[in-house]
């Protein structure tokens, strides 16, 4: 590493960057080899001993307290105190401190403000500026962009521009090629715990990830334009609460056809999440209605859901889409053990939950040790394949994919993405859920984009991004028939800088591809709320 | 890496295989092991050393063993101190050290050699009943904590911890002596409906924690534990009630149950065995079979490892957890109804079912929640009783010293990082960041 060089980190899920970097930061202790600072070797036995060599470390989950203030974080660990053995806490001289930094580097961060009401753009911030208060001159970000939006993105990359001028050294893990072309300085890949070869930013995103996975991949989806038949999921005028009673969905209308990709785009934390869960019955319907196929389905047990065929790829696979501890042959039936030919009565079958497995393994290219290992113990790309292929070896009237390629390497994206565009040539209807707007552009057919609970634009998949990133921020072109309060939402969003920097495009961009509402359909029958009465809620 | 950070955090998420379950049960001794072992190109190492080699690694069973000798040694030194005879000794050790050495040698020695020979043979027995008898003490001890140590450990694969085990052995021992001496059944019926009496008042005690955690979120630790009280108070209050109290009698204790009631004896009188024995190892397998080939099992352990993803699956975990509180109340209402149905007592009394319940948690941990490691950790602590009372009458050492012994195996083998450096076995570098159940507990 050069001072003042942005050196990327680039490689599939499971390639060792992450482990490379906890090494550096003293999280783990290094079997053999050495590492060297200024052509010093350097032991690290803690995360201390690496602050104190100046090396900072943004981890991709935020360590924050989110209680506390942006201040009392960054002190965290690092404590000011004055009044001698008293111990009192130098709130003041912290709050000086954490004001300079973010103003030195423009980092916008607002001392006082209290972490959970920040967005999570603003919270990496935070993190970055804790790092730069201890002093640091190797910052280590690990996936970084994996939470942001494309216009916090693009910040995040000014900030590290900044960082870069006054000379600090960054460390910038990632998967996604076009950032690392975007803003490093040298890249180095990695695959399998080996570096398999350094690159200028100026190779193409083929060579890139020719590099990472391996071999030759194909970055763009191929498909064949979608031939929509009837409606198979209607949804009309949904409102669905998140975990702590808050509104999270809220008056949602949508119509998935059979054969085509219907993709939802969004921040995550829009409601989508909520969204697919009150479709699979695992969230109370609040009002509006749910139907498959011309059946109502709202208030159904999530068994009878999956019963009628509907497949579901949860978006977080460890929490809710796999058993680790499971094998793989009993995560491939986690949703069809007493069915047969799996389980007869009350007894399991073994024998044909093993053959099965083994088929399954070898078609959808699952790659373990065995269909007795440990689940837990595959990479996430595999470990999501395992979840596709459960989903996918039954029939289906409707697929819904959450994040389906959310941490998972370049080369099972391509795969994973083949089965849904394959599932959707069989005439299944498939609803894809993505924060990642190459994924859902890629894949949809339509792109409805959500943002506050609402689906605030329904687009086609030749949209520039720009716009759809903007929707994505909650910003409609005024052209558009919004309902009237959308005008307002650039205000009431928490990070003015967005609203503000976007807001100026809006006026150039505006009305140049007409927003299609024409499946925001009105199919309301009575139980949709008033989408305004429960406006108030929010603000 | 959003593997690395979702270490299993939270006791919910813990056992689901067999080994899984064992590993995470008692910190995981070995889960590095099998990384090593594959890529080491010795050249043709002896099939004996690589038995050796095998055995000394951290595996469950060396540990087990471990722990058990460590308990001795500890409880030894314990016995040294307890004696002032011996104690006395020492205060010349410097001068002659050989009468310290002797005394406590004589003093342990026998001590331990009662404690085998009061639970699994004694060469001096003359007869096939003195032959017999120590297995027959041991098995009768064994029986019921089978069923506990089943409760908790079933308890525990579905995520749920059952320390209420001793509610529910309560109730079961109630009910079951109720229907032993109130109903007027011709023998055999009546053995059998004292039995699913036992197993159904403890079912109906697994019942309202499971409930209550289903419905309303309520824990049930918490809710075991109250229930222990309101059980146990409830049966001393039962006992001296009219038509349950012994007419004879003015103190706390109930009216026998009758003979038709009574589980038949294994060997004959007088010894003690009974069928309550041949019971437990069906429940074990019943168990076993129950987790690892049934689709109810599989529920159970998908809501145990993971509830969301189960949810997620369509599995009713709320239904599941009240199946589990259930399915163990009833096992741990089995252990309590052979309290009074088998030979340790015929009536009802304040202290009828002892300590089933608890050691039954104790039964489960040693047993690392599998339900053969859990009947074989109940012959051993139903060994140690059985040899503790020899040991009592013949050595002169108390019978809490055996509950002092069971408690030390406990602590040993929770914490294997702790054998494994006082015997520098192969440990797995990986393992010291593992957690252990206890930690859980």
């Amino acid at each position: 590493m050069e001072p003042g060089e942005i050196h990327a980190l680039l490689g599939e899920n499971g390639a060792g960057k992450s482990t490379l970097m906890n090494v550096l930061y003293g999280l783990y202790q290094p079997d053999e080899g050495e590492i060297l600072v200024d052509g010093e070797p350097l032991k690290l036995r803690g995360p201390s001993d690496a602050i104190a060599a100046g090396i900072g470390m943004v981890h991709q989950h935020f360590m924050l307290v989110p209680v506390f203030t942006v201040t009392e974080n960054i002190m965290l660990g690092a404590e000011q105190v004055r009044g001698g053995i008293a111990g009192f806490l130098d709130r003041r001289r912290a709050r000086r401190e954490v004001a300079e930094v973010s103003e030195r580097y423009n980092l916008r961060v607002d001392p006082d403000a209290v972490i959970e009401d920040l967005p999570v753009g603003v919270q990496q911030r935070v993190e970055i500026v804790k790092a730069l208060t201890r002093d640091v001159d190797l910052l280590i970000l690990d996936e970084p962009t994996a939470v942001l939006t494309p216009q916090e993105t693009e910040e995040l990359l000014a900030v590290m521009r900044s960082l870069k001028a006054a000379g600090k050294s960054i460390v910038f893990i990632t998967h996604k090629l076009g950032e690392v072309k975007a803003i490093a300085d040298r890249i180095t890949v990695i695959r399998r715990g080996k570096t398999v070869g350094t690159a200028s930013p100026e190779a193409s995103r083929d060579e890139l990830a020719a590099l990472m996975v391996g071999r030759t991949v194909r970055l763009t989806v191929d498909k064949a334009p979608a031939t929509p038949g009837e409606p198979v999921l209607e949804i009309a005028g949904l409102v669905v609460d998140d975990d702590r009673q808050v509104r999270a969905v809220d008056g949602v209308d949508l119509t998935v056809r059979a054969g085509e990709v219907l993709g939802v785009a969004g921040v995550q934390g829009n409601g989508q999440t909520e969204l697919i869960e009150a479709i699979m019955g695992l969230r109370p319907v609040l009002a509006g209605t749910v139907t498959l196929d011309g059946q109502r389905i709202d208030g159904w047990s999530t068994k009878k859901v999956l019963r009628a065929g509907v497949g579901y790829v949860p978006e977080d696979r460890s929490v809710d889409g796999l058993v680790k501890e499971f094998s793989v042959a009993e995560n491939l039936v986690l949703d069809m053990y007493d069915r047969p030919p799996f389980g007869r009565g009350l007894s399991l079958r073994p024998d044909e939950i093993g053959r099965s497995a083994a088929e399954r393994i070898e078609q959808f290219d699952v790659r373990t040790s065995s269909a007795d290992a440990p689940v837990g113990t595959l990479s996430g790309g595999n470990q999501q394949k395992v979840i596709v292929a459960r989903e996918l070896s039954r029939p289906l009237k409707l697929f819904i994919a959450a994040q389906p390629t959310r941490g998972v390497d370049v080369g099972s994206i391509e795969f994973i993405h083949s089965r849904v565009i394959h599932e959707r040539d069989i005439g299944t209807a498939v609803l894809v859920v993505s924060s990642e707007l190459d994924e859902v552009i890629g894949l949809a057919d339509r792109v409805a984009v959500m943002y506050r609970g609402r689906i605030i634009g329904v687009v086609g998949p030749d949209t520039p991004r720009e716009e759809i990133g903007l929707l994505m921020a909650g910003i409609t072109p005024d052209a558009t028939g919004g309902s009237p309060d959308d005008g307002t939402v650039p205000t009431a969003t928490t990070d003015p800088d967005v609203a503000a920097t976007a807001d100026a495009d809006v006026s150039s961009d505006a009305g140049t591809q007409a927003i299609t509402d024409r499946d925001v359909t009105a199919t309301t029958d009575g139980v949709a709320p008033a989408p305004e009465g429960s406006e108030d809620k929010k603000a | 890496m959003s593997e690395r950070n979702s270490q299993p955090s939270s006791p919910d998420k813990e056992p689901a295989s067999e080994d899984q379950a064992a590993r995470s049960a008692l910190g995981n001794t070995e889960r590095a092991e099998p990384a090593n072992t594959p890529g080491e190109p010795e050249p043709h190492p002896t099939l004996g050393r690589l038995f050796l080699e095998n055995l000394w690694a951290a595996n469950t069973f060396t540990v087990t063993l471990l722990s058990l000798v460590l308990a001795m040694l500890v409880g030894a030194v314990l016995m040294i101190i307890s004696d002032p005879d011996v104690l006395a000794t020492y205060s010349y050790i410097t001068a002659r050290p050989s009468d310290a050495i002797n005394a406590s040698w004589t003093l342990v020695s026998e001590a331990y050699a009662n404690l085998f020979k009061g639970s699994i043979f004694d060469p001096a027995a003359t007869n096939a009943d003195a032959a017999l008898s120590p297995i027959s003490e041991t098995l009768t001890y064994t029986a019921p904590l089978v069923f506990t140590g089943l409760s908790v450990a079933l308890a525990f694969r579905g995520g749920l911890f059952n320390i209420g085990a001793q509610g529910q052995a309560t109730m079961g021992v109630i009910l079951a002596a109720l229907a032993g001496f109130l109903l007027p059944l011709p023998p055999g019926l009546h053995l059998l409906v004292a039995v699913l009496a036992g197993a159904l008042g403890g079912a109906i005690w697994g019942f309202i924690p499971g409930i209550l955690k289903a419905r309303t979120g309520a824990h049930e630790v918490i809710n075991t534990i109250m229930l222990n009280y309101i059980a146990v108070y409830f049966l001393t209050w039962l006992i001296v009630q009219n038509g349950v109290q012994d007419p004879n009698r003015t103190d706390a204790i109930s009216r026998a149950v009758d003979s038709s009631a009574q589980l038949p004896r294994i060997f004959g009188e007088p010894l003690r065995a009974h069928t309550g024995i041949v019971l437990a190892v069906l429940a074990t397998w019943a168990v076993a079979w129950l987790l690892n080939r049934s689709t109810l099992g599989f529920e159970l352990r998908a809501v145990g490892a993971n509830p969301d993803a189960a949810r997620t699956a369509g599995m009713s975990v709320t239904r599941t957890y009240v199946l589990i509180m259930v399915f163990a109340g009833a096992l741990a209402g089995l252990g309590g109804s052979q309290m009074v149905l088998g030979t340790t007592a015929a009536a009802l009394t304040p202290l009828v079912v002892a300590q089933i319940g608890f050691d039954g948690i104790l039964v489960a941990l040693l047993g690392r929640v599998k339900p053969w490691g859990v009947a074989l950790a109940a012959l051993l602590f139903g060994a140690l009783q059985a040899g503790g009372n020899r040991m009592q009458s013949y050595s002169g050492i108390s019978l809490e010293l055996v509950t002092v012994l069971q408690a030390l195996i406990v602590i040993f083998i929770a914490a294997p990082a702790l054998v494994k450096a006082i015997f520098q076995l192969r440990a797995a570098r990986a393992a010291r960041l593992q957690t252990s159940l206890a930690k859980g507990w």
